[in-house]
């Protein structure tokens, strides 16, 4: 590949488990940006059994679309020359399911949990996490090790120096279970140990001869300290030389890119890693596809990663039904469409069991977007409550601490957030961008002053892989094409009496200003197009807290967008009114407010 | 865009039907190449290896795991009955004396200096495949697999849960969208695949559990049912490990929908005739979808040929899957090439289409179709 500095042209695909997207991107008068995208269905399964044909044909959807040669003999032309070829080719892979590990760790809110964020920002889907307080007894753990087929294994357990005994004793479970792997039913399965260090040789003599063992560095050293960067880089070379050597057409694919093949959801936590970098911001990201749903979020420059694996508004969707039950379901969906609750649950299993269909009426589209803020919602908590602090740890506590029972404190501060980027079909493609506004304040319910945005094509993948090529690339690409600003959101934290005054405010732009009132429980929208900003000064009332402090005033600027400027009044935490009448008023009027659905008669609305 | 690729399921009188067999593991292949085989006739069996059980022998005797070997009374490789002492300490004029008993049956695995725990490996786990289909064996894999191949019609569900079984097929009710009554199953149905019409219900479901019935083959349950019948929320379509006692094929999905009137005919036609079935279901990447297979013993015809995916095209027949035409019929009028708007406001790819049963035209997205696959 050429030096990063003179590529001038980029091909990326990212091969999705039932679509491979490819998309060109040229340096065009010293900025990169994206040309065009193509598509076309992943071929890893049978008849086809080859991810390459997708990926040249996704590949002459760009030729088609750009006019630009791109594949002679069968393969990626490189580098450019003239109008052929481009100077880099790259990309990432969820196909064939993705890559599936296992982790077994001592301490389950310890190690094991340290392991599973190890796994999980490698880009993992972890199958099940087993711990000597998981609850089970050891035949069950063997059982359970042997009913899964994990692409590999990752055994935490203890801190350097400390004791080596049950860190083998979990061992020997794994070497009496003799798991087996996924992909290549005569290949050993891979093997990570990262524990305490004192107890490699006893690993290695319990292990050696019936996995495929590799040792790293301890991702616990201590109780006050995680290493993961070992842990995951390791994962990440055995994704590579086992998973994906195993996988058919990848052997072929591997020698065609000019960098390493990344797990998609490592990608995208690279990307959201490297924008929250340059820009000093704390990021969270959500991807919400069919089968799982993806939260990203760099809080305070520490990563974390968390995937729901059956959250999702196609194939799990049924599931998400099963978790959150019908009446949170109902909740968000306006009255005037409000359908039988019977129907409503065959109609949510209909969309599981043909998962490719989309929304023909409204009233499709309303229950299809309150599904989806459940399951935004329901992956959102378990993110919380992954992404915490080290448990475990020892601190000097005052008496306030004394008396609190939760555990480690989560490192997702609301408040703290600058940037919210939402991504997948139902938001990324949703009619009216004010309606993938409102359905992440609904999920998230973000707390002061906040950028919202989507990812207009999902392309954070490719872009996520190009960050660590050439960077400039990668993150021109993100805020020109990617993401689609939808505003800003102020979100007053506190309750107050319905009705009440909430919070009085000032918008200036330029030679324009405008001050406004806001009641408790109300929603504003104030216009404010991409691309422009204001200074907003809140002065919230006492109960009242934007970011200042209760009742303390505060001058920001904020970013405009295809949606503008929301105030959410409705308080945080948020609660919906109980009356029937009230609630069906209420949802109304927040529908209304934002222009969320068509009432019928008005067009559709302009734009990106 | 002349035809656009939509998924259909196969419902055909002439499928050409192959079935491997494979063992999880190497082990003893049971038919050759060429055999005619019947549906529960073995064809293939191997052992898995037993559970694991371990014992903390350091901790029944108290004493240092590195003084295991010491008390050891078997060695690795050792057969042990339940009960048996492995391990014991020396008596100390006849006081202080523990043993260790093995709680399960098998063979010692390991004992471990390191933790003081001994691994007893249970009896081997005997895994039995049978033909599935009434067929011909056409190729046999080493000691790990067999495919068996029949002619015969070929229904695929839509969703479906429970495993393989087979049965001879009884037509329960007069029209495709007739509700399978739970009064309709009696004692003669044990052993049966039961054709039912457009919905089953909990109380039928259960009636067919408690005749033993093979399966059952219907258009719609209510979500709500199904759930009660698994004893859990159906959260992700990816089924076939139930033991339920009888397995179930829907046809059309959630809800009262008649079944198709070419899945009816097909299979009231062969009314009597041995059927087997499978509901495992797995709609993900690799999609698997639950099936009835009536084989025609002794057919040479040609079969129709499985098309990967049907194309759209105008005159094609095509099932309505979404609201507002959930179900319903249409032959397909036209295809435009752009964008339409459509009351979501979305705009997406869409067809032109006259229902089957009203005549009136309608446009509807192509996604929100399913073409009838013969």
């Amino acid at each position: 590949m050429p030096d990063e500095r003179r590529l001038r042209s980029i091909l990326a695909t990212d091969c999705g488990s039932t679509t491979t997207k490819a998309i060109l991107i040229e340096l065009v008068e010293d900025e990169y940006r994206l040309r065009v995208r193509g598509e076309a269905p992943t071929t890893v399964e049978a008849p086809y059994e080859d991810v390459t044909r997708g990926v040249l044909n996704a590949v002459s959807e760009v030729e088609e679309l750009s006019g630009r040669r791109l594949i002679r003999d069968g393969s990626i032309i490189r580098p450019q020359d003239g109008n052929e070829g481009v100077d880099a080719y790259l990309s990432t892979s969820s196909a064939g399911g993705g890559l599936q590990v296992m982790v077994v760790g001592l301490v389950r809110s310890m190690t094991a949990e340290s392991a599973e964020r190890a796994a999980l920002g490698a880009g993992a889907i972890v199958m099940d996490v087993l711990a000597l307080d998981d609850g089970r007894r050891d035949f069950e753990r063997i059982q359970r090790m042997r009913e899964l087929r994990p692409d590999m294994l990752l055994i935490s357990g203890g801190v350097d120096g400390g004791e080596t005994r049950r860190v083998v004793e979990m061992a020997e479970l794994v070497g009496a279970a003799s798991p087996r792997a996924r992909l290549g039913a005569r290949y050993e399965l891979p093997v990570i140990f990262a524990g305490n260090a004192d107890a490699r040789e006893a690993i290695e003599h319990t292990l050696a001869d019936t996995v495929a063992l590799t040792i790293v560095d301890n991702l616990r050293p201590t109780m006050e300290r995680e290493n993961l960067g070992p842990a995951r880089t390791e994962i990440h070379e055995l994704f590579l030389e086992h998973v994906m050597a195993q996988a058919p057409g990848y052997s072929e694919l591997m020698t065609w890119t000019d960098a390493d093949i990344m797990p998609t959801p490592a990608a995208v936590g690279a990307l959201i890693e490297a924008i929250a970098e340059r820009d000093g911001i704390n990021v969270m990201g959500v991807d919400i596809g069919g089968a799982t749903t993806d939260v990203f979020s760099v809080f305070g420059g520490v990563f974390n990663r968390t995937v729901s694996a059956n959250l999702g508004l196609s194939y799990s969707i049924a599931n998400v039904l099963a978790e959150t039950g019908l009446p949170n379901i109902l909740r968000w969906v306006p009255p005037r469409w409000e359908p039988d609750p019977g129907k409503l649950g065959n109609a949510i299993r209909n969309k599981m069991i043909r998962p490719t269909t989309i929304p023909q009426t409204l009233s499709d589209l309303t229950v299809e977007q309150a599904v989806a803020r459940e399951a935004l919602r329901l992956a959102f908590e378990q993110h919380k409550l992954l992404a915490t602090e080290l448990k475990g740890v020892q601190r000097q506590r005052d008496i306030a601490d004394a008396f609190a029972t939760a555990g480690a404190q989560t490192l997702v501060d609301m408040m703290a957030l600058d940037l919210l980027v939402g991504s997948g079909g139902v938001l990324s493609h949703a009619p009216r961008r004010n309606q993938a506004a409102l359905m992440m304040l609904d999920a998230f319910e973000p707390e002061g002053v906040t950028r919202l945005a989507v990812d207009s094509i999902f392309m954070m993948p490719q872009l996520g892989v190009l960050s660590g090529v050439n960077e400039q690339a990668a993150t021109q690409v993100f805020y020109r094409d990617c993401l689609i600003p939808l505003g800003t959101c102020v979100a007053p934290v506190g309750r107050a009496r319905p009705g009440s005054l909430c919070l009085r405010g000032r918008l200036a732009v330029g030679e324009r200003a405008e001050e406004f009132e806001v009641q408790t429980g109300e929603m504003r929208l104030i216009p404010l197009a991409e691309g422009e900003s204001a200074e907003m000064t809140l002065d919230p009332l006492r109960r009242f807290d934007v970011g200042a402090g209760p009742g303390r005033a505060l001058t920001a600027t904020v970013h405009g967008g295809v949606v503008g400027v929301i105030i959410d009044a409705r308080g945080r935490p948020l609660q919906l009114p109980e009356g029937e009448t009230e609630h069906a008023a209420a949802i109304r009027a927040w529908n209304d407010e934002l222009q969320v659905y068509a009432t019928g008669h008005e067009p559709a609305p302009q734009g990106r | 865009m002349a035809h656009a690729y939509t998924p259909g399921l196969r419902v055909t009188e002439r499928a050409l039907i192959r079935k491997r067999r494979h063992l999880p593991l190497p082990g003893d292949i049971h038919v050759q190449v060429g055999d005619s085989v019947t549906a529960d006739q073995l064809v293939a069996s191997t052992a898995l290896p037993g559970n694991v059980t371990n014992l903390n022998v350091a901790h029944e005797l108290a004493c240092a795991p590195e003084d295991i070997p010491d008390y050891l009374t078997v060695s690795v490789g050792d057969a042990v009955q339940t009960g048996d002492v492995i391990a014991e300490t020396k008596a100390f004029w006849g006081l202080f004396h523990s043993v260790a008993t093995t709680p399960v049956s098998g063979t010692v695995e390991a004992a471990s200096e390191l933790t003081g725990q001994v691994l007893i490996r249970g009896e081997p786990i005997r895994v039995e495949l049978d033909a599935y289909l009434d067929g011909t064996v056409i190729e046999v894999e080493g000691d790990e697999a067999v495919t068996v191949e029949a002619r015969g019609a070929l229904l695929q569900g839509i969703l479906g849960v429970g495993g393989e079984a087979h049965g001879q097929l009884k037509l329960l009710v007069a029209s495709p969208d007739a509700p399978l009554a739970p009064d309709l199953i009696d004692e003669q149905c044990a052993g049966c695949v039961l054709v039912g019409g457009s919905l089953v219900g909990l109380d039928a479901l259960r009636a067919a559990a408690e005749v033993s019935a093979a399966g059952i083959v219907v258009g719609g349950i209510d979500g709500g049912d199904l759930d009660e019948f698994l004893g859990k929320p159906l959260g992700v379509a990816i089924t076939g490990q139930e033991d339920l006692g009888t397995s179930l094929v829907l046809t059309e999905g959630f809800g009262e929908m008649q079944m198709a009137a070419q899945s009816f005919e097909l299979l009231a036609a062969r009314d009597g005739q041995r059927a087997s079935i499978n509901g495992a279901t797995q709609i993900r990447a690799g999609v698997i979808r639950p099936e009835v297979i009536v084989p025609e013993p002794g057919a040479t015809w040609e079969a129709e040929e499985a098309e990967a995916g049907a194309g759209l095209e105008v005159g094609s027949e095509v099932r309505l899957i979404r609201e507002p035409y959930f179900g319903r019929l249409a032959s397909v009028t036209g295809l435009p090439e752009q964008l339409q708007e459509i009351e979501t406001q979305a705009r997406v790819r869409v067809l032109l289409a006259r229902l089957a049963d009203t005549d009136e035209e309608i446009t509807v997205p192509r996604a929100n179709v399913e073409v009838i696959q013969r």
